[in-house]
């Protein structure tokens, strides 16, 4: 009764999760590419767009990429093979036991005649399935927690669905042991199946039983009489051996019965048997009612992932279905961290500390911010940086497991978050080369919005260098700390030649480049021999700098002009950094 | 056995192989958007008996993260360099920002102040370590300085003729030449006289050794794109038919922002090809094994200068 409300129960939430979840596949939006499109509109795209592919040539491409990918798993093969050990233990083994054990009452029973779950070969598949899956799971553990794989970030959802999987896979093999040590258990079937009056031939069973099954007796030990067990043997064929096979066959479950032996018939006495089939389907039931919320949804989204990623391209795809695609994106990750592991720029998470920066981590949140959680500002400009230092080499598209096509995500979630106005040095960076190369697929002025807030924030103030009648102050004099680098120092040798700035091919590119940039390379040299360093990382010339080195190749004085710029550049990043961070830790105050 | 070698021909044979085995870098921008000089660069190689190694763990040399964090930058070059260390093998880069890049790092760790050491610690938390035992090399210095002329001569099986080609050297690799040392920097001539192995003339041309624009593109589009169109205009005025460019920054610009450009003030564009697809052509190399057809602006005009 118990067991059946709560099956039903569990497979409503499930339902219904499922229901919400691909509800939300086609309801919600990512960055900037799907404002304008109606959910009805997605529904009725993906039902095209489905029976498209399915009545084309492009079904043989489906069914490839299932075999290799979605079954084979081809694609975690090549990236680790340990890891695709781990997943094929869990997933092969976590699969055949649902659908042999689990679902005993649909498919096994149905299928074989002489199912019973405590005859070979099902008794031994039951325990060699669940091994696998508790050999798969002690490999994550491996993984996550000793080998500890670059990187590789654990989090509440990875941690729940490890515990979810270990519980019903412990709970089931503990019972399993338990109901074998169990007098208990041996009684109903005594009573069920054998129907045994004279005590003489119930103690001969029950010593058979306590040989050979397992059964801890708290009437009969071992040693036992030869006539005893010959006797007990030929009551065991006439009664039990049909349903039963050696115990040993099931041997996760009866490793486990040996080691409580000493302890089975108090535990017997306390119910542990029932207690544990309460733990083990209750545990069941929790992970199929919370599936489609939890990491473990991947198991659908991930294979819908990879088979419409397998035909579906940017250029050609209805805008609509790539909408729900990259929704339905953020179900199939798993968290796995191949693109983190892969992440060109991961040494910059390194010097940084910025999660944001791994691919893995980005995915999360990319979650919430799907949801429409609303984030404080310091979160958004810190995953603002994350996105943006990005080198777009496409390793993280090319390796997910899940066939994730990153490198869209990327692009449509970066041009949604550098619109919210958080000013970010990084796009006055090389950085920025991706962007401008797709500056096609961005309005104009959604173009300019970014750079402009970033140029405003690296502005300095030497207006005072601009009017000739103005006295230079002195007032913010520091002392020059460029020296984290060799000869960064070098500024000092300047002899006011203005070689660099004739050199210049960013000052010759201006009618009036003292209007243009602020201050010329000669100029900023001139500022750090006097100490202004504030002044000298604000103008305009040191972010139009094309690094192309002909001031530092031709300064008879062998100052490093282009090498200054970087420094100055840093500071001046650093300085934005900081400001708006004081800014939002104001708001947050206020 | 038939053929026993001599002591000593073994040793050359040995000295040879241990020369011409290099860790390809590769970057970020080439097997992203410009695969082409991936495979072009190799299939030239392999010919002329270069191993290359790809080592899987290399990342971002650091060249865009120096605008704003100098430590990021020099983290990410070392752990290039300690992977290729570790390898036992020289770096032969194929983009110039790279090979810049890893050149600048590779002269900021000679010295040993805190920041340097800040970057072995970290290098220390990988099990990496770099000691600056091995070389950086770019794929044009390699064919020049390594291969040789004479090999590359070897094995060119057509010629170029009456063909003339902008060779467009790229700041990164050219200054500073005091770090880079990849050739003289006012005067420089590798490029030319590789381009000139394959029968064409390398022309002279005003902007040369100037930038390609593609630095700022991005977020000083109309500096980059000026920069990119002194640059076509001097090479046209110099009579090319094509410029050349080893680097996939030099070479996006100069292809897909030109077509860009092209598309909006409806001028003669002055395409870019790859050296290794030049070169390949020489070697008799299939188009579409060298991505001629990848290029965004039509190159498939440069085969008709081949000599019958």
């Amino acid at each position: 009764m118990v067991f059946t409300a709560f099956l039903y129960a569990s497979l409503i939430i499930f339902a219904l999760g499922l229901i919400i979840k691909i509800w939300t596949w086609f309801s919600r939006t990512i960055g900037i590419s799907a404002k304008r499109i109606s959910t009805l509109e997605r529904v009725s795209s993906a039902v095209k767009g489905i029976l498209g592919v399915v009545f084309s040539g492009k079904i043989l491409t489906l069914i490839k990429v299932f075999i290799l990918d979605v079954v084979l798993q081809v694609k975690i093969f090549k990236e680790d093979f340990l890891r695709w050990v781990m997943h094929m233990l869990i997933y092969v083994g976590f699969m055949l036991l649902l659908l042999m054990h689990a679902l005993e009452n649909f498919i096994s029973e149905p299928l074989f005649t002489n199912y019973y779950s405590t005859v070979n070969p099902f008794m031994f598949l039951r325990d060699l399935f669940g091994f696998m899956v508790i050999v798969g799971i002690a490999i994550a553990i491996f993984r996550r927690f000793i080998l500890k794989v670059p990187r590789l970030k654990t989090n509440a959802m990875d941690y729940y669905a490890i515990i979810i999987l270990a519980v019903i896979l412990i709970s089931g093999i503990v019972l399993e042991g338990a109901k074998i040590t169990s007098y208990t258990e041996y009684q109903y079937m005594l009573e069920d199946y054998a129907d045994l009056e004279d005590p003489e031939e119930i103690t001969a069973l029950e010593s058979y039983w306590v040989q050979n099954f397992g059964t801890v007796s708290p009437n009969v030990q071992a040693p036992f009489e030869e006539d005893v067990l010959s006797m007990g043997k030929d009551l065991h064929e006439a009664s039990c051996m049909d349903c039963h096979s050696a115990p040993q066959w099931a041997f996760t479950g009866y490793a486990t019965a040996k080691i409580i032996t000493p302890v089975a018939l108090a535990l017997d006495r306390a119910g542990t048997s029932t207690i544990l089939w309460y733990i083990h389907f209750i545990a069941c039931f929790m992970g199929l009612a919370y599936l489609p919320f939890s990491k473990m949804f991947h198991i659908f989204a991930t294979p819908v992932s990879l088979l419409a990623n397998a035909v579906m391209e940017k250029n050609t795809s209805d805008p609509a279905n790539i909408a729900t695609r990259q929704v339905m994106e953020l179900d199939a990750c798993m968290h796995c961290g191949t693109c983190s592991l892969r992440c060109s720029a991961a040494s910059a998470f390194d010097v940084r500390g910025n999660d944001y920066i791994l691919p893995s981590e980005k995915m999360t949140f990319l979650k919430t911010l799907a949801a429409g959680k609303k984030l404080s500002d310091r979160k958004l400009s810190a995953i603002q940086e994350g996105v943006y230092l990005c080198t777009n080499c496409d390793r993280c598209t090319v390796v997910c497991p899940a066939g994730i096509n990153l490198k869209e995500l990327w692009f449509n979630v970066r041009e949604n978050l550098v619109q919210r106005g958080y000013p970010e040095p990084l796009v006055l960076s090389p950085f920025s080369f991706y962007r401008g190369l797709h500056r096609e697929n961005i309005s104009t002025e959604d173009y300019g919005r970014p750079l402009a807030d970033a140029n405003r924030a690296v502005a300095g103030k030497f207006e005072q260098v601009m009017d000739p009648s103005m006295p230079i102050s002195f007032k913010d004099r520091e002392i020059v700390e460029l020296n984290q680098l060799p000869s960064t120092g070098t500024f000092s040798y300047c002899f006011g030649c203005q070689t660099c700035t004739t050199v210049c091919p960013v000052v010759a590119e201006y009618e009036n480049p003292l209007q243009t940039l602020g201050l010329l390379p000669h100029q900023i040299m001139n500022c750090l021999g006097l100490g202004l360093v504030e002044m000298a990382t604000g103008p305009r010339m040191l972010w139009d700098c094309v690094t192309c080195y002909q001031c530092q190749e031709n300064c008879p004085q062998n100052v490093e002009v282009t090498d200054i710029f970087f420094q100055l550049k840093n500071i001046a990043a650093n300085n934005v950094r900081k400001s708006s961070e004081e800014n939002s830790s104001d708001l947050e105050a206020a | 056995m038939s053929h026993v070698p001599t002591k000593s021909v073994e040793r050359s044979k040995i000295k040879k192989e241990i020369h011409m085995r290099y860790a390809l870098f590769l970057g970020c921008n080439i097997p992203a958007r410009v695969d082409q000089y991936d495979t072009s660069a190799r299939a030239v190689l392999r010919q002329v008996g270069v191993q290359l190694k790809d080592i899987r763990e290399f990342g971002c040399c650091g060249y865009p993260m120096r605008n704003v964090d100098q430590k990021a930058f020099l983290l990410s070059s070392a752990v290039n360099l300690a992977l290729a260390e570790k390898a036992e093998l020289d770096i032969l880069a194929l983009c110039k920002c790279c090979f810049g890049t890893l050149k600048e790092a590779e002269h900021i760790l000679k010295e040993h102040g805190s920041l340097q050491k800040e970057v072995h610690g970290l290098l220390a938390q990988k099990g990496l370590e770099y000691t600056g035992k091995i070389q950086i090399k770019h794929f044009l210095s390699a064919l020049y300085h390594d291969v040789g002329l004479d090999t590359l001569k070897s094995n060119i099986t057509r010629q170029y003729k009456d063909f003339k080609i902008a060779t467009h050297y790229g700041c990164h690799a050219l200054r500073p030449s005091k770090i880079t040392r990849f050739d003289d920097p006012v005067a420089p001539s590798i490029f030319d006289n590789l381009v000139e192995v394959t029968g064409a003339k390398s022309v002279d041309w005003t902007r040369k050794l100037e930038c390609c624009g593609a630095p700022v593109l991005g977020f000083n589009d109309d500096l980059s794109m000026n920069l990119t169109q002194k640059k076509i205009s001097s090479g046209k005025k110099s009579g090319a038919d094509y410029l050349c460019s080893a680097c996939p920054y030099c070479h996006l610009q100069f292809d897909t922002v030109q077509k860009m450009m092209v598309s909006k003030n409806g001028n003669d564009p002055l395409a870019s090809v790859l050296y290794p697809q030049l070169l390949g052509l020489c070697m008799g190399m299939d188009e579409k094994a060298l991505g001629i057809h990848m290029n965004q602006l039509d190159i498939s005009g440069v085969t008709s200068f081949l000599e019958p």
